[in-house]
């Protein structure tokens, strides 16, 4: 539990076994999908991740699970993985 | 922290012969130790020195979500059997088994076990086992939502009554299970009686029994399974897959393989809605096959857009 804010920390099923490197990658890649609808997310020391809209808008998550319900909230709109646009857009490079 | 003790649901319709199994897995001493978890103390007596009864109570969380809806019953049930093992007052018990209600979804009991603070660190998910009435399962297919669900959630399906249905009408009634729920192991069960192995083993994927889905006589449920032959990146994996859940959870019902990231042994992938087993790197794989495989069984979602959707947040992953 942390000391500071009460709050149970126990690893996402996805991010388990995962070091700085790949914490890294995995915000990399976070922000190439969130800016699809106009988010941008940094990594804040590791620990959580900061989501921004162009409008200021901002949340703070602890991990993938409570990510994407953060993000469809900040982007007003669905997030659907199998969004055609959202495909090629992944495809594009 | 020692090994976590699974937690192995029964469901199953009412008058499936889920208690009944249950009495006979009881006795059987393959078994070992084992607490059990009953709702209703029904026709079927069960003597077991480690029995307790709950009464079913979820307790639904902010976001609405009915899969993630934690079993209060259940926590306090499970917390309370831990701290009556550590002070020895009953026998150090090597698994829980729970049976549910005719009428309960299982899932919320993989979630409490998998999210609930104190639980999550002392168990894990066992095989979600479901027993199925040759007799009146195929009129329940149709009618119960419930039973449904209890199918297609299942990692283990238990063909009941086989000793009183006619034979053809057990094949058929198979071959829609198969349908329904390719994921899922197949077994009899005449009078009560299944191999403990079988029946207890954990919930995962054996590639070496996957048969290819026929076609579902539900139309609104669509099981596929994905081949990949080429590794997958992990982290786009998992960011793929919880937005998927995320977006789309209420009707993908079953994701569950085994994933090739490019190590020697794959991962192992088990999910119920938005309820995820925390996957298992294995250090060989179980056969020759190298490729992915990864059952889904979904609600108005198409293979081809799944393929194409991994395939592009893996691509994502080989620019960065």
């Amino acid at each position: 539990m942390c000391a500071l804010c009460g709050v149970l920390l126990t690893s996402h099923w996805a991010e388990r076994e995962s070091g700085r490197r790949q914490r890294v990658f995995r915000a990399q890649l976070l922000s190439r999908v969130l800016s699809h609808y106009g988010l941008e997310l940094r990594d804040w020391g590791g620990r959580v991740y900061v989501l921004h809209d162009r409008k200021g808008g901002t949340a703070v998550v602890n991990d993938l699970g409570g990510l994407w319900t953060a993000a469809e909230a900040l982007a007003g709109r669905p997030l659907d993985p199998l969004d055609p646009a959202l495909v090629a857009e992944l495809r594009g490079g | 922290m020692g090994e976590r003790l699974p937690v192995v649901v029964f469901t199953g319709f009412l008058g499936s012969g889920k208690t009944t199994l249950l009495s006979r897995l009881l006795g059987r001493p393959e078994l070992g130790e084992a607490a059990v978890i009953v709702n209703e103390l029904g026709e079927v007596a069960i003597d077991h020195h480690l029995l307790r009864r709950v009464d079913e109570r979820t307790v639904l969380l902010g976001n609405g979500c009915l899969c993630c809806t934690l079993r209060g019953d259940l926590a306090d049930e499970l917390r309370d059997l831990l701290s009556r093992r550590t002070r020895g007052e009953i026998p150090p018990f090597r698994r829980v088994l729970v049976e549910t209600t005719g009428l309960a979804d299982p899932v919320p009991v993989l979630n409490t076990v998998l999210t609930e603070p104190v639980v999550q660190h002392h168990f894990e998910p066992g095989a979600v086992i479901a027993t199925v009435d040759a007799l009146n399962a195929d009129g329940q297919l149709d009618r119960e939502e419930q039973t449904m669900k209890q199918v297609l959630v299942a990692d283990r399906l238990v063909v009941t009554k086989t000793d009183v249905a006619e034979r053809s009408a057990v094949d058929d009634l198979e071959e829609r299970l198969h349908g329904l729920n390719p994921a899922a192991d197949l077994l009899e069960a005449s009078f009560g009686e299944a191999d403990p192995e079988l029946l207890l083993a954990p919930g995962n994927l054996d590639p070496r029994r996957l048969r290819l889905p026929v076609e579902p006589r539900h139309a609104d449920v669509h099981p596929f399974v994905l081949f990949l032959d080429r590794p997958v990146d992990w982290t786009a994996f998992g960011i793929w897959l919880t937005m998927l859940l995320g977006g789309r959870g209420a009707d993908v019902l079953r994701v569950k393989g085994l994933l090739n990231v490019g190590a020697p042994g794959p991962v192992v992938l088990n999910g119920v809605q938005h309820v995820v087993h925390p996957p298992e790197h294995l250090d060989a794989w179980p056969d020759d096959d190298r490729r992915s495989r990864i059952v889904f069984i979904a609600r108005g979602i198409g293979k081809r857009e799944v393929e194409e959707s991994l395939a592009a947040f893996d691509a994502a992953a080989r620019q960065a």
